[in-house]
């Protein structure tokens, strides 16, 4: 089935499961080479894989727990990899919601057409930059802007590319 | 005993894992200690796999700009470009490595030309793996004597400061991020104040007043207040001047390339330095790091 946001019963929906230590390799991956990247390529800092790594999983494990679990440990590596000035728990907390949600989703609507891909993960990535900031702001009491244009234009190059990456990933899934 | 139903567990769970993370943002804040012990273990995993990582961009993005991309310019000498394709190939290795020898002359250079700071090239392999900071991470550490709060340079001008060391590496704040700042002084009216970053690629300057006179492209230098960097380092020029109240808006373009940093100097030492200020640097012809025996920490 590859209808976009085909709405079924959750009993309906497949679970898909992956190679063994494919979700590890790929958040490995995701983690390092968003690290190595922008130090060569300067714009390809407006990606954020380990968000996209957070919302495949989520969509396609279809499990709200391991979601949120996945999201949390992706996202406290990647405040621990981000430097002293953004604490351990910033990205963490973002992105255990949005595993928590990825998935939920995931369990109730098919989202293997790219379309459906492509605005679940603008639509993730812009929760995920207001989660930021609103954690900045209540409770880091860190003045930061909501929205700008910068945030819909890494919207949507994130989106662009997760469609391709999704596919990439698609690969790693036991049949 | 309440019994959960199943399909709340999940739910449940959210609940706790976000209540944990926001005690964990709050003991942070309390005691300032960010977490180090995890990030030494984040970090330590992590930087082999950026460095071999950072190693093999490198040499894609080198083989890219100068073979890959200049494939298509002209058709009509495809033929002779068939033939000398090897050679191109073997150029642009020795092309990659003039460029890195260039560079690393240059910082020898400027090492050699202050010969009395005590100070360490090391190589970038890594930036912030968030938006929400402007970070690097350093091939060298702890064991190399880089400290937490030394100053990082390159022959340009003023990078940031080391925030974290680790035994293998270093993490340094840029001075573009929100947190950073630097002591500096506008080189003309030697007029003084901090220089910080604000998330974005100029930087600001912050406390002159409106009846002082700054004009576009004047330099801004380090002023040894902040006790990390020398005096007389360059740290930008003024782009861009607007009146505000009681201050001016003066937003500065840092004098080094910031976005595209491969190579830098950390300044090792934790006292006030006294940087020799020598007009020539540049114009100086670099030594064979053998002949002019320059410290350990030059040689890489």
């Amino acid at each position: 089935m590859n209808d976009a946001f085909d709405i079924r019963g959750e009993s309906h929906i497949e679970v898909h499961k992956f190679r063994a230590g494919a979700i590890l390799v790929a958040t490995l991956l995701a983690l390092v080479i968003q690290a190595a990247f922008p130090v060569h390529f300067s714009k390809a800092a407006i990606l954020d894989l380990p968000l996209l790594v957070t919302i495949y999983f989520g969509l396609s494990r279809r499990n709200p727990s391991t979601g949120l679990l996945l999201g949390m440990v992706i996202g406290l590596l990647q405040d621990s990899l981000s430097g002293p000035t953004v604490p351990l728990g910033l990205y963490g907390i973002a992105k255990t919601i949005i595993g928590y949600l990825a998935s939920s989703i995931g369990a109730r609507l098919d989202t293997e057409h790219p379309a459906a891909r492509f605005a679940l993960t603008a639509a993730f990535f812009v929760a995920h930059q207001g989660l930021i900031v609103l954690t900045r702001r209540i409770l880091l009491a860190q003045p930061e802007p909501w929205f700008n244009v910068h945030l819909f234009v890494a919207a949507f190059v994130n989106a662009f590319i997760a469609v391709f990456l999704f596919l990439l990933l698609d690969r790693l899934r036991r049949n | 005993m309440v019994a959960i139903p199943s399909r709340h567990k999940s739910l449940v769970l959210l609940a706790g894992i976000i209540v944990l993370q926001v005690l964990l943002l709050a003991v942070q804040i309390k005691r300032e200690s960010k977490g180090r012990l995890i990030r030494v273990w984040t970090v330590g995993a992590a930087s082999p796999f950026e460095r071999a990582g950072s190693y093999g961009f490198g040499w894609v993005r080198d083989t890219w700009r100068h073979y890959f991309a200049l494939q298509n310019t002209t058709k009509e000498n495809e033929q002779i470009r068939h033939e000398n394709d090897a050679l191109k190939l073997q150029i642009t290795q020795l092309q990659g490595k003039a460029a890195e020898a260039d560079r690393l002359a240059a910082l020898l250079n400027f090492r050699q030309s202050h010969a009395g700071v005590p100070m360490i090239a090391a190589r970038v392999i890594g930036a912030s793996a968030g938006a929400a900071s402007q970070t690097i991470q350093l091939d060298r550490g702890e064991r190399d004597g880089i400290r937490k709060n030394m100053g990082v340079i390159t022959p340009d001008g003023v990078v940031g400061k080391v925030v974290e060391s680790y035994p293998n590496a270093a993490q340094v704040l840029l001075l573009t991020d929100k947190e950073s700042g630097v002591g500096a002084m506008l080189a003309d009216s030697r007029t003084q104040s901090p220089v910080g970053g604000q998330g974005e690629p100029l930087l600001v300057m912050k406390y002159v007043p409106n009846d002082d006179t700054v004009n576009l492209g004047e330099r801004v230098i380090t002023s040894g207040m902040d006790r990390i960097f020398p005096r007389d380092l360059p740290v930008g020029t003024v782009a861009e001047i607007k009146s505000g109240n009681p201050f001016k808006q003066i937003r500065i373009k840092p004098a080094a390339n910031l976005e595209r940093l491969e190579e830098v100097l950390v300044l090792l030492s934790l006292r006030p330095l006294e940087m020799k200020n020598e007009e020539n640097t540049g114009d100086a012809q670099p030594h064979a790091p053998g002949a002019a025996n320059p410290s350990p920490a030059a040689k890489r």
